[in-house]
């Protein structure tokens, strides 16, 4: 990945500032058609999905009081791991991204939601809602792209600290949500700056060590204990199901914006950006994953990533039925529409990754041109 | 005397302590969050309430039966009761009269819905909603009630749905030696609700009623009243129905000197009017400014001081959310209109939402 404008074939120098415009227009059309259909279906399908997390968890739970018995071991932990991954994901993100605020639940909604993770929904919301989406795949304003730790941009500039990154990002793996948590804290640059003793930056970071707490009372020492004779056992039940979904979702998300064929943008074009040209970002900037209707589920549809970040705040439930729609538009433009299996996609991020902690060329040493603006004005 | 000033010592009972050991278990849930699945009617559970059956009345109006949560405080004769209705989705809150008698043995209370037009929730309730159904609830207030000391001579003066209190009023029981007269208006004899109970309440003898079928003989004008009830002034005088009806009735009894007699129901107190722009009032900041209907209420909130919360600025990250108290706006980006009415619980995103009409921000 190279940012786009610096590429020797653009893949958007074909298209005009009207032909943007008019994408823009396009999409527009597909927000509202969903909108003014949205109603009863969707409010029962969000509900019977929190109700059927709620009850695999607590019955998960249960089993695992007597987890010393390997099969309930085995039944309790493979239920606790796929509840904490259908909180995480198709209820927790999308209910904090504000899809489901329509219902006027006060159960449901964005500003009471919280979720079975270490970063708080409010600092999540922030560094997720408002930077990530809106500065998608910016190099220099989009923090997911690397986590602030990786490279994972031929234009990002190379350190010998990143020759370690495949192993960093194995370990974030296997930690994902304390690397969230660090990463809606912004904990390393606050501490590099010495930002560390501002109160706001304390607040927030005493917010997470409550949220760390509560988590880890209840998963590590309050189930086991509840446990009795199988304490030890419902302790590595727990662990491991945290570590499933760490694995599980770290995966789905790389896939989001890392695998080949995602463009990044520089900072300087999103400069006076039109609505026509961020949802042009938005569609070059993401990659979905193909699959069956389970792992849409299990991925939060996550999978639909392209039309999640075209329209973040529709109901998740709806991405699979306008994909079609979506992706006919980008055929119409001669757009890539990135996607694949995720076995694919998972080791195309994953090499990225291992490429990349190595030194590149920098694209613009190969393509020694001045960076061309986001949109070719003119050239139809 | 003197006293030291101790602090009490904080006593957390059992139950407390319990409490708290489940909440550190089921975290980031509640308990209750669980139980909700099993017994939404619990003890402790937010008010809510389960349909048993949706009786017709009339061609347009019908009688839901609720089983109401645990936590219910039963009514007074006359009272309503806000119900919190998920219509296509999107949960409506709506005030209905409790028509049944207080003190059912089996707990369960009756509202009577007439549907009226383009009434999302009142034809939904009448023609769609099925038993099993569970809705929100709030305790039954309001003071259009009967005294304790009931006075001799009464006058009941409806229209339409504005029956539904007097009915509850009517079955919970006025004294034996009560002097009742009801004046209702409907369209015809078929469209009045409770049609039969009434007839056959006055033909006990309980109650004087006159009908008054406004598609044959027009509305009732209040100076007919004379004609109809000579002694209507000395009466005391209980009014449910239409705006139209209920201020005609207010300004007689006004001209009259009598307005001490004269008790009302409205349930429409506030009327949205949606238009462009209008002035918002930030509650919280005691801060009010007008806005035009092109400029977000994030940017008027900002420029007049205001501390708003904000995030992206495009409508996507639902950082702005907050309270609309009462009133309208309208999404710049599709023009669809949200209004709402204190106790609604209507949020909605300032950055994407302009004025239509008078707003009040809970901020």
């Amino acid at each position: 990945m190279t940012v786009i404008q610096k590429k020797a074939d653009h893949p958007i120098a074909h298209l005009t500032a009207a032909d943007i415009e008019i994408i823009g227009k396009e999409l527009d059309a597909i927000r509202d058609r969903v909108i003014a259909d949205r109603g009863e279906r969707d409010a029962r399908y969000i509900r019977k999905v929190i109700k059927t997390q709620r009850t695999l968890e607590i019955s998960s739970r249960a089993v695992l009081l007597f987890s010393l018995f390997p099969p309930a071991w085995i039944v309790g932990t493979a239920g606790l791991a796929v509840a904490k991954i259908l909180d995480n994901m198709e209820i927790g993100h999308n209910v904090l991204h504000g899809q489901w605020d329509w219902m006027r639940d006060p159960k449901i909604h964005s500003t009471t939601w919280d979720w079975d993770h270490v970063s708080p929904p409010e600092q999540w919301k922030h560094s997720h809602n408002e930077l990530h989406h809106r500065y998608t795949n910016v190099l220099g304003k989009d923090n997911d792209l690397g986590y602030g730790i990786m490279r994972v941009d031929e234009d990002q500039p190379w350190h010998p600290m990143y020759l370690g990154q495949p192993f960093y990002n194995f370990v974030n793996a296997c930690f994902f949500e304390y690397g969230i948590a660090a990463y809606d804290l912004e904990l390393g640059n606050n501490l590099k700056n010495g930002k560390h003793k501002d109160p706001a930056f304390r607040a927030r970071a005493r917010a997470v060590g409550r949220k760390i707490r509560r988590q880890v009372l209840k998963d590590y020492v309050l189930h086991p204990l509840l446990s009795g004779p199988s304490f030890l056992s419902t302790l590595a039940a727990t662990f491991t199901a945290n570590l499933i979904r760490n694995l599980w979702s770290h995966s789905v998300i790389m896939c989001g914006h890392f695998p080949n064929g995602v463009e990044t943008f520089e900072k300087t074009s999103i400069e006076g950006e039109t609505r026509g040209e961020w949802y042009l970002r938005q569609m070059l900037g993401s990659a979905n994953i193909s699959g069956s209707r389970l792992l849409h589920i299990m991925t939060g549809n996550l999978s639909y990533q392209i039309e999640h970040h075209l329209f973040p705040d529709l109901p998740s439930n709806r991405y699979q039925e306008i994909a079609p729609q979506v992706r006919a538009l980008f055929d119409r433009y001669g757009l890539k529409y990135t996607t694949g299996p995720l076995p694919k996609q998972v080791a195309s991020a994953w090499w990225k990754v291992i490429r990349l902690s190595l030194p590149n060329r920098r694209a613009d040493r190969r393509q020694p041109v001045a960076p061309a603006p986001l949109v070719s004005s003119g050239t139809a | 005397m003197t006293t030291t000033a101790s602090r009490r010592p904080q006593k957390v009972s059992f139950r407390d302590r319990l409490l708290r050991l489940a909440g550190a278990v089921t975290t980031p849930l509640l308990p209750g969050d669980y139980l909700d699945l099993v017994a939404p009617l619990r003890a402790g559970a937010p008010l809510r309430g389960r349909i048993l059956a949706v009786r017709p009345e009339t061609r347009d109006a019908a009688t839901v039966v609720i089983q109401p949560g645990r936590g219910w405080q039963g009514h007074l004769p006359g009272q309503y009761v806000r119900l919190g209705v998920d219509v296509d989705g999107v949960r409506q809150w709506r005030a209905y009269s409790v028509t049944s008698a207080p003190g059912a043995a089996d707990g369960r209370i009756t509202v009577t819905v007439k549907a009226i037009p383009d009434g999302k929730v009142s034809n939904h309730l009448v023609r769609r909603v099925r038993p099993g159904t569970i809705v929100q609830l709030d305790q039954a207030q309001g003071d259009f009630v009967v005294p304790a000391a009931t006075p001799g001579r009464v006058l009941f003066l409806t229209a339409g749905s504005g029956i539904t209190p007097v009915m509850g009023m009517l079955r919970a029981g006025l004294p034996d030696r009560a002097d009742v007269v009801l004046v209702h208006s409907a369209p015809t004899r078929d469209d009045v609700i409770f049609g039969q109970e009434l007839r056959a309440l006055a033909a006990r003898g309980v109650l004087r009623l006159v009908e008054r079928h406004t598609d044959t003989d027009g509305l009732l004008g209040v100076h007919e009243l004379a004609g109809l009830v000579p002694d209507h002034l000395d009466r005391e005088t209980w009014a449910c129905g239409p705006v139209g009806m209920l201020d005609a009735v207010e300004g007689y009894w006004e001209s009259n000197g009598l307005v001490d007699r004269l008790h009302t129901e409205r349930f429409r107190p506030t009327v949205i009017t949606p238009g462009e722009g209008g002035t918002v009032t930030f509650t919280g900041a005691g801060v009010t400014v007008e806005a035009d209907g092109a400029t977000p209420i994030l940017d008027a909130g900002e420029q007049a001081g205001v501390l708003m919360p904000s995030g992206c600025r495009m409508g996507i990250c639902f950082g702005c959310v907050v309270p609309l108290r009462e009133g309208a706006v309208r999404d710049l980006r599709n023009g669809d209109l949200t209004t709402a009415v204190p106790g609604d619980g209507v949020l909605v995103q300032t950055c994407v939402s302009a004025a239509a009409g008078t707003c009040d921000i809970e901020l």
